[in-house]
């Protein structure tokens, strides 16, 4: 059918902030859904409360509402727009649920607007847990013998009839929240009530254990004439028991005869025939390893993750597709947008491999528990593509960027032979290292796989690269062809220098010799079988290249940000996107290397070319050998890039914008001061020292507290507060397990204002689009902190002074390009803490409630143009009549063991916005859109530290003030008792009930404001209670800032009535 | 081993040799399934051809004899990226290496299956020879390249003699031109007595066994090459009895009804091409394995209508002919390797026989 000439007005539903298990990808479906919907005449009206996407730009929706997502903001859009229809499998789990919500109270009835892709009933029938199993009993599709329950006691009559060990899912939440396998008893009453209370509808399944079968998935999608296709399959190399997106998985299916695989595709393509899908929907199989018995998992009747990954892996553009199906269309009316000759309506072949990784964040969460469960634990992925499996696996873990470039890990070859063994049955994110030094050690591989499950072609494929390992270290001679099968295999020159004891430039000069090159191929969805024109390319070694540089246009290699990880996240996405659009339109070819599946930034049609390839010297050395670029942009892809200048330069590539040495200068402690020092502009004092000696003089002669942190690193990867020599030697002690190339700082800490400025220059003029203030005072790291622009409490003087400083600064450093600078005001002095001359965090941001496009103008002033030729005024711009606050947003209850408590190293997963013409309804709208919906109880626990007790009692008399019942543990108690707040004792945690605890199990507590004391010597109470919090689902915070901010947004906005922006309007 | 792959134009692959190191002469195709090798292997409709398997890793899973659709190998040559060594599952008895060596079928791995599928891809399907001599003398090997030709391969792969298969159901006769197991099975699975029958067997002795319904199926080569063939289905078509055709069974009907057959520039192997049922507007993903395609124009709209077409290219994929029980199509519904999508027109010839009865 053609498309329904009805719908002529959609809202799009998008995910809100990112959070561990709702990612980026969804800013990439959405983005490409968007634009398909555009490309048909429709009038796309946006919501999604995470300013730092791509899918919330003005050019990429009609109407664009950075709102909290609830269903009344989404109910007021509604009614204020008018739309005649709503799509709501762009935004994942967050999206689906507030569709439903608005359907099932019969509000889109009312409204006339209709749900389009999946219907209600489709949604319904796939996410209740009941409705699934009844529909797959329907259709004889096998599920795992399972019961919804909504109780302990029926969970435990449940569990008593089928045994132990049994799995738990939560209905209706992302990434498996509070699932996870039950042995005992004990285990599963935890779990189950975890899993109770957070399910949206208090649903729990509880099912046989399948732990240990394969897992495999099918990315399916079907039209309304019935006409259904899988776009891909995939196999999960971690079996099941392990979170998909926790799991190595591979692209397509390896391990599976065409009899199973159909067996599973007809499966597949029966489920989605019953739920009557419209659209792209995942389906997950659980494959008995050594019969043909199967179980149907969960489907997803939505895109999702791993569709993001199918459709980068396929080159098949799923969300695209499925925004057409939404509209009408079927599948053999959709042309393919690869070959322009085929039509939606076949399947990929591939003839290539895929290997996805997971990126985990152990390395914020030292503390965290690294087990992985069904409990999705990753913040982003990378993706590779090779012509084999160790080929393709390789090049993912050094995408990864964490250190770790091929198979051999960190201090594992110095472990006793009986350790390895009693690892292997550690499921973490380091088990892989783990059975690749077991194969070393020479564990036969069936041993290996009786206790992990990974399947024996997996284990025998790092078998394979194991024994490389060893041809290469006892090679007498790199002849050609040991060097060429270890290319194939993709071992970095690194690498086999490290096995061969020679330097990685003497490996490379040997390979040139040898004539031993990458080559590329393209990715086609049809395996070469039609002509295709998308420049979409991998690396191999083995073959020939098909890639015939065009040399008519000046050619830009943008790099990217690899992938998403705490402190480098979407934002960075969104920058390269907008930058390589800016130079295409100025007449540039461009060029993205990324490896990032989930990302905007690696779909076939943003750049003229795409590189889907690791992000490290010796992989963008090759393309540059290819495509000998006129020039690289990396002051876009945030750190990753920014690494990468040093080699650019090394190959001949000019950099474009800031120059290299300036961006030393910034970095390079002596150079930044004399810097400091000519435009007279004071920073804390500090020191440069590298060993742990050094730092404790340096600390004792600046005097407690100081801030000690690694140069060159983002999102304040490593940096600590320390307030006695104690501290100093356990942060040294973390920072220098990896060799620091570069000097550690140790700075004077200041407990003033935060305040934070992007600015564009051309090298004679700057635009500052605005002056950003943090809630929270210094020491709190600024992508944790609450962050409020137009700046509240700054004079017009000290706002002079910030925008003097930055103009000298940045003419100094001779930035061409971005530039981010942090201040502190303290003692109404400006210190400048930090220059960074690059794209930041807060670019999207404020680039969207400003209205100024900054990527976009600091791309074209890379390429040379004047700011003044742009039709700006130089300096900072006027503010906006608009309050807009960025709120930061955690995923601790994700991640068992985390310290929640904020400090200089960045926490937070994502961000969301609130903007309203009113700042407490701002203030209000953030906090709402990061999930905090309060009151509910009107109950809270208050306990701060010594030094904070006397400024809670203010916080405690404006709750108290809002009905607020106080429970304070003894010394907190007192000292608003003494002031007159009414206040509760309550036993702290290693006292007699009833204390802390037995009361936030009660769940009746909304809030707990708890100060942990600074450096290593936090209390282990603090901790228990914080963590006991996040599990229970109670808002906890850990400054008072943030308490004032929380105590302002619930005192005075309006709640019900909440008025909405159009950003594209601004 | 050192094994070289020519082709008529003069390519040449430089690989390793796997299975047997026999030199071949074939025609080089080329196939796009991710999975089934060992179906693309044992598929009669392959022979006199060597396949380039487009999916670079071959073997991941080794041989389950039962998959095999047919009781050795009848590919010529196989091409891939890969060979695994180490196969995994657990059907598997033994890895695709020992089952070419044990059948005697050359092969050759590590070249780039890519590249030689845009060569085939872009100057269509060409012969060319697999060898380990590596002194090979490229003019002799061309001219001994060209000189080659198929022949009618239907007799090499036809069975020799009638062979019944019992059952409760509907009598079948099967017209062997290279039958896969799976369509036999397909039958037998709906409880149909089947008779396989030689390809040239005259049509009054299969009408004699008075069988409910005609099965005409795949089989390799270019379909004008079966004369006699033809003039015995021409016989069967003016009767009564149903009758369902796949592949070359659906190109020789057309040709025993007037219309013609052509030459496709490289034909399509694998096993997701869409084809689309022209009566719902439904599509299905297929497996398909053919170098020949019924040309549309010389249909007689008399005699047939189009009932199916290719969604990628627009050629025939069935014919539904006018005033009769006949069903043909060009592709696959037996699938093996590939999607079970279309399996339901075996329910439907069914029904043919059950209508006419």
């Amino acid at each position: 059918m053609p498309k329904n000439p009805n719908i002529k007005k959609v809202v799009v539903i998008g995910s809100g902030p990112i959070v561990i298990g709702q990612a980026a990808e969804f800013d990439y479906a959405g983005t490409q859904a968007c634009r398909s919907l555009k490309e048909e005449g429709i009038c796309v009206v946006l919501i999604n409360s995470n300013p730092a996407t791509i899918m919330t730009d003005k050019d990429i929706a009609d109407k664009v509402y950075i709102e909290p997502l609830t269903p009344d903001v989404v109910r007021a859009v509604i009614e204020k727009e008018k739309p005649d229809s709503v799509l709501p499998t762009l935004g994942g789990q967050a999206a689906l649920n507030i569709a439903m919500e608005l359907e099932e109270t019969g509000f889109l009835q009312k409204h006339n607007v209709r749900l389009i892709g999946t219907s209600a009933k489709t949604i319904k029938k796939a996410e209740d847990r009941l409705e699934f199993k009844k529909t797959m009993e329907k259709i004889n599709e096998p599920c795992a013998p399972s019961e919804v329950v909504t109780n302990i006691k029926d969970g435990l009559a449940f569990v008593q009839k089928i045994g132990y060990p049994v799995v738990l899912r939560p209905a209706y939440t992302l990434g498996g929240s509070g699932g996870g396998i039950a042995n005992n008893e004990d285990e599963f009453v935890e779990i189950l009530m975890n899993g109770l209370r957070l399910s949206r509808v208090g649903q729990v399944l509880v099912e046989r254990c399948i732990a240990g079968w394969k897992e495999i998935e099918y990315e399916v999608m079907r039209d309304a004439n019935g006409t259904c296709i899988t776009v891909c399959n995939m196999e999960n190399m971690d079996p099941v028991g392990v979170h998909t997106g926790d799991s190595i998985v591979v692209a397509p299916s390896q391990t599976l005869a065409d009899k199973e695989h159909q067996m599973l595709r007809s499966a597949a393509l029966n489920i989605i025939s019953e739920l009557d899908i419209r659209g792209g929907c995942n389906v997950q199989f659980a494959l008995h390893p050594s019969t043909f018995e199967y179980c149907v998992i969960e489907v997803n009747p939505r895109v999702s993750r791993s569709s993001a990954l199918a459709s980068k892996a396929t080159g098949y553009p799923i969300a695209k597709v499925a925004a057409k199906i939404a509209l009408g269309y079927n599948l053999d009316e959709i042309k393919n947008a690869i070959t322009k000759k085929t039509y939606a309506s076949f399947e990929p072949a591939l003839d290539y491999v895929v290997v996805k990784i997971p990126r985990l964040p152990f390395d914020k969460f030292i503390k965290a528990s690294r087990k992985l469960t069904t409990q999705m634990k990753a913040t982003g992925e990378v993706m590779s593509i090779c012509t084999n499996f160790e080929g393709a696996l390789m090049k993912a873990l050094r995408s990864l960027e964490q250190h770790v470039d091929s198979l051999i890990y960190e201090n594992l070859s110095q472990q006793e032979d009986e350790v390895i063994k009693k690892e292997l049955y550690r499921v973490d994110d380091r088990r892989i290292f783990v059975i690749a030094e077991a194969i070393r050690r020479e564990v036969p591989l069936s041993v290996i796989h009786d206790i992990t499950k990974i399947d024996l072609w997996f284990l025998d494929k790092l078998a394979n690269i194991v024994k490389e390992e060893q041809i290469l270290r006892e090679a007498k001679e790199l002849t050609k062809e040991i060097l060429f099968e270890a290319k194939r295999l993709e071992f970095p020159d690194s690498v086999i220098g490290g096995l061969t004891g020679k330097s990685e430039q003497e490996i490379k000069e040997l390979r040139y010799g040898y004539g031993i090159h990458a080559v590329y191929k393209m990715v086609d969805t049809c395996a070469a079988e039609f002509e295709a024109s998308t420049p979409y390319y991998y690396s191999c070694y083995d073959g020939e290249s098909e890639v015939e540089p065009d040399n008519s246009k000046k050619k830009i290699m943008v790099l990217g940000s690899g992938p998403i990880r705490i402190g480098q996240g979407i934002e960075f996405d969104y920058c390269s996107v907008h930058s390589t659009w800016a130079l295409k339109a100025h007449g540039y070819e461009t060029i993205i290397v990324n490896n990032n599946p989930e990302t905007v930034s690696t779909d076939f049609d943003i750049a003229d070319k795409l590189y889907f390839e690791p992000l490290t010297a010796e992989d963008v050395e090759s393309i540059v050998n290819l495509e000998k670029p006129d020039g690289a942009v990396v002051q876009f892809g945030g750190q990753t890039a920014i690494k990468l200048t040093e080699a650019l330069l090394k190959m001949g590539v000019p950099i474009l914008g800031t120059s290299a040495e300036n961006v030393d200068a910034a970095e390079d402690r002596e150079l930044f001061d004399e810097i400091l020092e000519k435009c007279c502009i004071p920073r804390p004092a500090g020191k440069t020292v590298f060993s742990r000696e050094e730092a404790l003089e340096a600390a004792n002669e600046l005097g407690y507290p100081v801030l000690v942190r690694p140069s060159y690193v983002l999102g304040g990867q490593g940096m600590q507060i320390a307030i006695s020599d104690k501290d100093i030697i356990e942060f040294m002690d973390v920072i220098n397990r990896h060799v620091q190339e570069h000097p550690i700082l140790v700075d004077k800490y200041l407990m003033g204002k935060e305040i934070e400025v992007d600015a564009v220059c051309d090298g004679e003029d700057i635009i500052i689009p605005g002056i950003m203030e943090h809630v929270e005072r210094a020491g709190i790291h600024s992508g944790d902190s609450i962050s409020v622009y137009p700046a509240q409490s700054l004079s017009k003087k000290i706002k002079r002074v910030i925008e003097d400083y930055t103009k000298k600064l940045a003419m100094n450093l001779h930035v061409i390009g971005l530039i981010n600078i942090q201040f502190i005001v303290y003692n109404e002095e400006v210190y400048v803490i930090e220059v960074n001359p690059r794209s930041s965090r807060t670019v999207p941001y404020i680039s969207k409630v400003t209205g100024i496009p900054i990527v976009d103008l600091a791309s074209r002033v890379i390429i040379g143009e004047k700011l003044k030729d742009m039709g700006y005024t130089p300096g900072l711009q006027p503010e906006s009549e608009y309050y807009a606050i960025k709120m930061p947003v955690f995923s601790f209850e994700k991640l068992r063991g985390a310290e929640i408590s904020l400090g200089p190293e960045m926490k937070s997963t994502g961000e969301c916005l609130g903007i309203s013409k009113d700042y407490n309804e701002a203030l209000y709208k953030a906090f709402l859109g990061a999930g905090v919906q309060l009151p509910k109880h009107k109950k809270m626990i208050l306990t701060v530290k010594d030094s904070d007790k006397l400024e809670a009692v203010e916080i405690g008399r404006r709750f108290a003030a809002l009905g607020y019942e106080i429970y304070a543990t003894r010394s907190t108690c007192r000292v608003l008792n003494e002031n007159g707040v009414p206040a509760k004792k309550i036993n702290k945690v290693e006292e007699p009930s009833q204390n802390l605890l037995d009361l936030i199990l009660t769940h009746e507590i909304d809030l707990i404001i708890d100060t942990p004391s600074q450096g290593v010597e936090r209390s282990k109470d603090g901790f228990i209670i914080r963590r006991h919090a996040i599990e229970t689902g109670v808002y906890c915070l850990t400054s008072l800032d943030t308490a004032h901010a929380l105590l302002t947004s619930l005192e005075s906005a309006d709640r019900h009535n909440l008025s909405l922006v159009d950003i594209s309007e601004i | 081993m050192k094994a070289f792959l020519i082709l008529e134009d003069g390519h040449v692959f430089e690989g390793k040799s796997v299975g047997s190191a026999k030199e071949i002469i074939s025609e080089i195709v080329f196939n796009t399934s991710m999975t089934g090798y060992l179906e693309v292997l044992t598929d009669p409709s392959y022979a006199g051809q060597s396949v380039c398997m487009t999916y670079p890793l071959i073997g991941n899973y080794g041989i389950c004899f039962e998959d095999m659709e047919a009781d050795r190998p009848w590919n010529m040559g196989f091409i891939v990226r890969e060979i695994a060594k180490t196969p995994s599952n657990f059907r598997s008895v033994e890895s695709i290496g020992k089952f070419l060596t044990d059948n005697d079928i050359t092969g050759i791995e590590r070249i780039d299956t890519r590249a030689l599928t845009k060569i085939l891809r872009e100057k269509g399907t060409m012969r060319g020879m697999i060898t380990t001599n590596e002194n090979y003398d490229l003019e002799e090997c061309l001219s001994r390249i060209r000189a080659w030709q198929m022949g009618h391969v239907v007799l090499d792969v036809t069975s020799k003699e009638k062979t019944v298969y019992p059952g409760d159901g509907y009598k079948v006769a099967v017209i062997d031109l290279g039958v896969k197991k799976h369509i036999v099975k397909s039958l037998q699975e709906r409880g149909c007595q089947v008779t396989v029958y030689p390809a040239e067997t005259d049509a009054e002795e299969i009408l004699a066994d008075e069988p409910d319904g005609i099965m005409l199926t795949n089989g390799p080569g270019d379909p004008k090459d079966n004369v006699k063939t033809i003039a015995e289905i021409r016989k069967l078509f003016a009767t009564d009895i149903p009758i369902f055709a796949i592949c070359l069974g659906h190109q020789l009907l057309a040709l025993a009804s007037g219309a013609d057959t052509v030459k496709m520039k490289y034909g399509h192997r694998g096993a997701n091409h869409p084809v689309r049922d022209l009566k719902t507007g439904k599509c299905y993903i297929s497996t398909q394995n053919h170098g020949y395609v019924v040309k549309e124009d010389t249909v007689d709209r008399d005699i047939a209508e189009v009932s199916f077409v290719n969604v990628n290219d627009g050629t025939v994929e069935g014919l539904h002919y006018l005033g009769k029980n006949v069903q043909t199509v060009q592709f696959h519904p037996e699938a093996c390797a590939g999607p079970l999508d279309t399996d339901y027109l075996f329910d439907q010839f069914m029904n043919m026989m059950e209508v006419s009865k």
